[in-house]
């Protein structure tokens, strides 16, 4: 029987198109726009003005608190200017707009293919490489991974969990990288487990991908404390407290951090930058994406630069189909509907999905008929009816006590509800809402 | 049998008239001396509940009002100078007239002048809707709709229209009590005086965008071009933002600046129609919108239902 978290969980259908598609490398596009805020936390402070000229690599915007992250540049070239781009949240934030002029890098960039498993930096100084590089979690919740590798005082690291679930439907780029960039990935994962001072680290991967599994279990012989551990497939595995759940059995306390049991995660993804930043001084400009739906022509994985209009991604893989009626940045349950696709790549676009027209069509809304579905999916045992109720009412002391602040935004209420009822809709709000309180309150 | 009904009696009356003395006796230790005035004023007010005051509901105010020792910073919205006269002499100190208030929808934003870049089908709700994207055009400071204000009035001075999915004040019916002003996540309601004879001059437009930006994703958005601002003899229009806004206590209602304005986004509200131009044929320009090629391509839709409407 194959491990897996205990409480809840969907079975969405896989529709994994692209599983099969090598990464390619996607043509430089002829402009890019760098949003400053990509991460969460703290916007960066632009470092450049306009009609600067840029290398691939450089450092374009700066870290502006703890919680903040670098941004390089992924282009060479010359600045247009500095505007507000609309991006995948949906509103204009401020972005670098660079002209791209050839390709030329910055000289300390290690450009070749050579494997480096020598590990020579101290734990302090992988943290702050990994800082400098402009890490964040490229599972999509882009959190700073300099942050999460800093242990908070009194606490102790036991396990540094790698994701590599990717239990979104459609999604593949982690897939892929687990295939074609194994041993960077593995390397990469030591480097962690060396910055967390952790002598064991486990792979997560769901048993969908049998080859992924296979490959690295063969792989990680060579590699000490690492190992690959086989999970049953459901959603949301990928979840971050789920997937501890259902490798260590351990479970966070709500309201705490991983770091409360002991363990870390971080995505394959981050592993992988991890490795060029440490071993080949390259920061995070570039990453997988992949471009898929089940009438898009070519489903791919494209390895593309940051900023990079989704535009130039669609076309690449045989343009947007004529029956589009939704494009989503992320996977089908967490990602976000993009109101343009004029709007760049980012740190944590994970994929971009095109939906036809009939599929992405919310249903019609119907009264709750109290089948508690929505309750026995839920993974963090939450009574989602109750919530979106209670948020309805205004009710936000109630929303705060039944534990709203909990809910991870799976979106598997609104996934299995017969009534098609907006329930992650409304939690979502409720959690803004005692969010604000609960700051007011701290002030 | 009779005896059993004798005793009943007997034993409940017996019991009731011992509960009586006991609550006699605890309600004249414990009475809580409460101002009469209190009573009084609450009776006077409009009993909406509405907060509109900044307080919870009537009876809060009403405390509030006689604790106070003067009422400047209190006002009833719904009962207006009336109401806080009465007040006042209950109180038995003076009143503070102010000014009537009504709210102000700042956005002309219509399906005509405003085309739909996407379509939203989350729930129904402006603030689920904020949380989520800049809305369903290109305007991001624009209204999205899906009538919060609406459902946030109590007075029913509110409805949604349908052919321009903009909210409509009922002028008659609007007590300025400020629901819709606090339910509008996106600020665009605003509390303006009523004005002489019901008359107000205002900017339709909240939009922060360059002039251009602007122009190019609502026709009727104000440009921050400053003709207004410049025409303008009394200092009530300020210019921030490529936005401009007019200052109702400093506005004489002269009209100037709505003449000059050159998107129509300065309206003009319950006044006589102009001798030269006559207000009803000033409708906004009729100006051909830059299609988007966004995904899903509902402007152009709506351009087509304009066509055969008109």
């Amino acid at each position: 029987m194959l491990k897996t978290f205990s409480k809840g969980g969907v079975h969405p259908p896989e529709n994994k198109l692209s599983a099969i598609q090598t990464i390619e490398q996607l043509a430089l596009p002829k402009t890019v726009s760098i949003p400053i805020s990509q991460h969460i936390g703290a916007p960066a402070t632009p470092l450049v003005k306009k009609n600067d000229s840029v290398k691939t690599g450089q450092l374009i915007a700066k870290s502006s608190g703890f919680v903040s992250a670098n941004i390089h540049s992924s282009v060479s070239g010359k600045v247009i200017k500095i505007d507000s781009v609309v991006d995948s949240s949906g509103y204009k934030k401020q972005s670098i707009i660079i002209e791209v002029e050839g390709d030329e890098w910055l000289e300390e960039i290690d450009r070749t293919p050579e494997l480096k498993k020598e590990i020579n930096l101290s734990s302090e100084e992988i943290i702050k490489k990994v800082g400098e590089s402009g890490i964040v979690g490229l599972g999509g919740a882009t959190f700073p991974s300099q942050v999460k590798l800093s242990v908070p005082r009194g606490m102790k690291a036991e396990i540094l969990i790698i994701n590599g679930v990717e239990c979104e439907p459609y999604l593949t780029s982690d897939h892929r990288l687990m295939l074609e960039k194994a041993d960077e990935l593995l390397i990469g994962t030591q480097i962690l487990m060396k910055a967390l001072k952790v002598t064991q680290a486990v792979i997560g991967i769901e048993n969908n991908k049998a080859d992924a599994i296979e490959h690295l279990t063969n792989l990680t012989k060579q590699y000490q404390g690492i190992s690959v551990q086989a999970l049953k497939v459901k959603y949301p595995q990928g979840g971050e407290k789920q997937l501890i759940k259902a490798i260590t059995g351990r479970e966070v306390p709500s309201g705490g951090l991983p770091i409360a049991v002991g363990a870390v995660v971080h995505n394959v993804g981050t592993a992988f930058a991890v490795y060029e930043a440490v071993q080949k001084n390259k920061p995070l400009f570039e990453r997988v994406v992949t471009v898929t739906g089940k009438s898009v022509k070519k489903p791919s994985n494209f390895l593309v630069r940051i900023g990079t209009s989704v535009a130039n991604l669609i076309e690449a893989a045989g343009g947007l189909p004529e029956d589009t009626g939704k494009v989503i940045s992320g996977g089908p349950m967490m990602g976000r509907a993009l109101s343009t696709i004029d709007t760049p790549v980012t740190k944590g676009t994970s994929g971009i999905l095109i939906l036809p027209e009939g599929e992405s069509r919310r249903g019609k809304i119907y009264d709750c008929i109290r089948c508690a579905k929505c309750v026995s999916v839920c993974p963090m045992g939450l009574e989602p009816y109750l919530l979106m109720t209670v948020t309805e009412q205004q009710n936000y002391e109630r929303t705060e006590h039944e534990r709203v602040m909990d809910c991870i935004e799976c979106g598997s209420c609104s996934y299995i509800c017969p009534s098609n009822r907006p329930l992650l809709d409304y939690i979502r709000l409720g959690k803004v809402e005692v969010g604000k309180i609960i700051r007011t309150r701290k002030a | 049998m009779n005896d059993i009904v004798i005793y009943t009696i007997i034993t409940v009356g017996a019991i009731g008239l011992v509960a009586a003395v006991i609550l006699f006796f605890v309600a004249k230790q414990f009475y809580v001396e409460e101002d009469p005035r209190i009573d009084k004023v609450e009776e006077a007010l409009p009993s909406a509940n509405c907060g509109g005051c900044g307080y919870p509901g009537c009876r809060n105010f009403a405390e509030a009002c006689v604790k106070a020792d003067s009422l400047d910073e209190l006002f009833c919205p719904v009962g207006g100078n009336d109401v806080m006269k009465e007040v006042a002499e209950i109180i038995g100190i003076e009143a503070v007239e102010k000014q009537a208030q009504i709210a102000v929808i700042r956005c002309s934003g219509s399906f005509e002048y405003r085309p739909r870049t996407n379509n939203y089908d989350g729930a129904a709700n402006c603030t689920i809707a904020t949380n989520l994207y800049s809305g369903d055009t290109g305007c991001q400071y624009g209204c999205l709709g899906l009538g919060e204000c609406v459902d946030a009035c109590t007075f029913d001075a509110m409805y949604m229209d349908e052919k321009t999915g903009l909210p409509v004040v009922i002028q008659d019916k609007c007590t300025g009590c400020g629901d819709c002003v606090r339910a509008c996540p996106k600020d665009i309601i605003e509390l303006r005086n009523k004005g002489k004879k019901d008359r107000r001059i205002f900017v339709s437009c909240i939009n922060e965008d360059k002039g251009g930006i602007a122009k190019k994703h609502c026709s009727v958005a104000c440009i921050g071009c400053s003709k207004c601002f410049k025409e303008c003899n009394y200092d009530a229009i300020t210019i921030k933002n490529f936005l401009a806004y007019i200052d109702y206590n400093k506005c004489v209602l002269c009209r100037k600046c709505v003449a000059v304005c050159p998107t129509d986004a300065i309206h003009e509200i319950n006044f006589p129609p102009r001798k030269k131009k006559p207000a009803d044929t000033k409708a906004a320009p009729k100006e051909k919108v830059k299609e988007n090629t966004d995904l899903i391509d509902i402007a152009k839709k709506n351009q087509n239902n304009n066509k055969t409407e008109s």
